[in-house]
């Protein structure tokens, strides 16, 4: 034991460890599911369906579409990580084990975070590795590419950490994903490009904040996009900013850990 | 360094449901004490360990650990404290000896340093051969024992055991007495809360008595149970006893024909109350104390408080 920081730090790694080895130990359950969806999507709307659509700004659909698929399946993922770790936790009364002790606030966050992230990215390497047989994949800026995913990973990974300090039950660790994440992701331009849309439903989709994640990765891929890069970026560091302001608050006044 | 282990200012709790379940408790708790905090159900002590231990937030008052205050450096003074929680928390899916690193690696212990730190306490509390099992597969008593080595790992100045021994077994109680009782003596304060009376009297040097959210007595043992006027004693005799008997200045009570019931004083002894029936040609068998010692005030205590 040394000074704070050397605690945090030991701590931080605790529960990154245990995090990773609580998802690559059910591995069937997290890292197989996505790739067969992904499959299916792949089968479906791109060689099924894709062949009528035809090709858009000169992609083939299936192209056209992963990005989206792609990012679909790491926040989910990522959000599903945190949200049942925490939950489960809270559950088990297991959170006590890190409650009782002397980890900080921050730290417990920073940890749960870089659990969904590793899962999240974990998911999505999976996921590309599947499409290999299925679309051509390409990148136009890596470098975006990595940092959009990470965010977006980040994002929901604390959106996942909210929804389990606030959820009282099992039922409650779904709001998210039904009410908010999956009309969203599909009304964001996973299969679509606004263009598409008619009139004002195009003004409509840009109230949208994954549409800007969408676009970003996509732009980061295929380097086409409906909105402004710059404009994408912000929303995705202030949705960040937020998030993270949130969680600590809610954290802080013991949100659903402590009575 | 501060001598105080623990001290507690002033302590109130309500409830979010408007339950006051403390109201303005006390305590001083030297370094190196083995203390009871005793009451009945419901009285408040889980409460004030919750508290203590961040589990639960206070309402008003403070609290010192080893002389830091837990709301200006909670780091430290959380360092200082091993918690043995009321009721079984363990991740149920992960091996036992990763509860113990796990836990090592919230207080800032590595896993390089924490391993063979597990492993002498896992043989300490005979669980190292079920080291790779989970902890769903062990039984009440070893489940508890867990709970002692992971609260242990970090080397707690201050080990707080909230019902460590409820539902155990006698055996498995004895075992946990003679280890406490080790820890104890090599240097470790240890606060333990109870309902089982005995256990106070067997172990502490120092109790409190809580009910209803507040501390009814606070003292050594011995001078508690000093205040002990009476106690009762069943006497089983060798001859038959006839319902008419009667001892000068002692109030028997016959409940068979083999059976007295009497109360000896603080002034008085067995030797001349078994005297005083051999004169009268009964001899006494055997005998056994009717409640223990500490029962018997402890129901005082809390019919005065008007229960
Ligand atoms: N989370 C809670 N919400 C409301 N009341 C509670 C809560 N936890 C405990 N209580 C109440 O507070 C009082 C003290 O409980 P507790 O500290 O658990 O007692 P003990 O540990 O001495 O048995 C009891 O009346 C109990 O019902
Ligand atoms: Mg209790």
């Amino acid at each position: 034991m040394g000074s704070n920081l050397n605690i945090q730090a030991v701590a931080y790694k605790t529960i990154v460890r245990k995090e990773v080895l609580r998802f690559s130990r059910i591995w069937k359950q997290t890292l197989i599911p996505p790739v067969i969806t992904n499959i299916l999507y792949f089968i479906i709307f791109g060689n099924l369906i894709g062949d009528r659509i035809g090709e858009i700004e000169s992609f083939s659909y299936t192209d056209f579409i992963f990005p989206g698929l792609l990012l679909m399946s790491v926040i989910t993922h990522s959000y599903t990580n945190t949200v049942s770790s925490l939950y489960i936790s809270k559950y088990h009364r297991y959170i006590e084990e890190l409650l009782v002790s002397p980890i900080q606030n921050y730290t417990i966050l920073a940890g749960f975070i870089t659990g969904g992230v590793i899962r999240g990215l974990s998911v999505g390497v999976v996921v590309i590795l599947a499409a290999q047989f299925f679309v051509t994949f390409t990148v136009h800026n890596i470098f975006l590419m990595l940092v959009v995913i990470f965010l977006s990973s980040t994002l929901f990974s604390m959106c996942g950490f909210l929804n389990g300090l606030f959820a009282n039950d099992w039922d409650d660790i779904n709001v998210i994903p039904t009410f908010i994440m999956t009309p969203l992701t599909y009304l964001g331009g996973i299969f679509f490009s606004i263009s598409m849309l008619p009139g004002i439903w195009q003004e409509i989709a840009l109230i949208n904040p994954i549409l800007y994640l969408i676009n970003a990765l996509r732009f980061s891929m295929l380097g086409i996009t409906d909105v402004s890069i710059m404009i994408a970026f912000s929303i995705i560091l202030l949705f960040n900013i937020v998030l993270a302001s949130l969680c600590l608050y809610f954290l802080n006044i013991g949100k659903g850990l402590r009575t | 360094m501060d001598s105080s282990a623990l001290v507690i200012n002033n302590l109130t709790k309500t409830y979010s449901n408007g339950l006051k379940a403390l109201h303005g408790i006390n305590l001083e708790i030297p370094h190196g004490d083995f203390f009871a905090l005793l009451g009945p159900n419901g009285a408040g002590k889980s409460t004030t360990i919750g508290i203590i231990t961040s589990l639960i937030k206070k309402t008003s008052g403070d609290i010192k650990i080893y002389g830091i205050d837990i709301d200006k450096d909670f780091v430290k003074a959380k360092t200082y404290i091993g918690l043995v929680p009321q009721e079984i928390n363990f991740n149920t899916f992960e091996p036992i000896s990763e509860i113990i690193t796990n836990q090592a690696g919230y207080y800032g212990v590595t896993r390089e340093v924490a391993l063979p730190e597990a492993e002498k306490l896992l043989k300490k509390l005979n669980l190292w051969d079920k080291r790779d099992q989970y902890s769903r597969n062990l039984s009440g008593g070893m489940q508890r024992r867990l709970m002692v080595a992971r609260a242990l790992i970090h080397k707690p100045k201050l080990l707080i055991l909230d019902e460590p021994t409820a539902g155990a077994d006698v055996e498995v109680r004895r075992l946990m007495w003679d280890y406490l009782k080790f820890l104890n003596e090599n240097g470790t304060t240890i606060i333990l809360t109870t309902h089982y009376l005995e256990e106070a009297e067997h172990l502490c040097k120092n109790i409190a008595i809580i009910d209803d959210g507040k501390i009814l007595e606070n003292s050594s043992m011995k001078n508690f149970l000093s205040q002990l006027k009476n106690e009762k004693f069943i006497l089983y005799t060798q001859e038959k006893v006839s319902k008419n008997l009667t001892l000068e200045s002692r109030n028997l009570n016959i409940i068979d024909d083999h059976t007295i019931e009497v109360s000896i004083s603080e002034d008085s002894d067995i030797n001349s109350l078994i005297q005083d029936l051999s004169i009268k040609g009964i001899k006494v068998k055997s005998l056994k104390n009717k409640t223990s010692r500490l029962e018997e005030l402890f129901m005082r205590l809390v019919d005065k408080n008007g229960k």
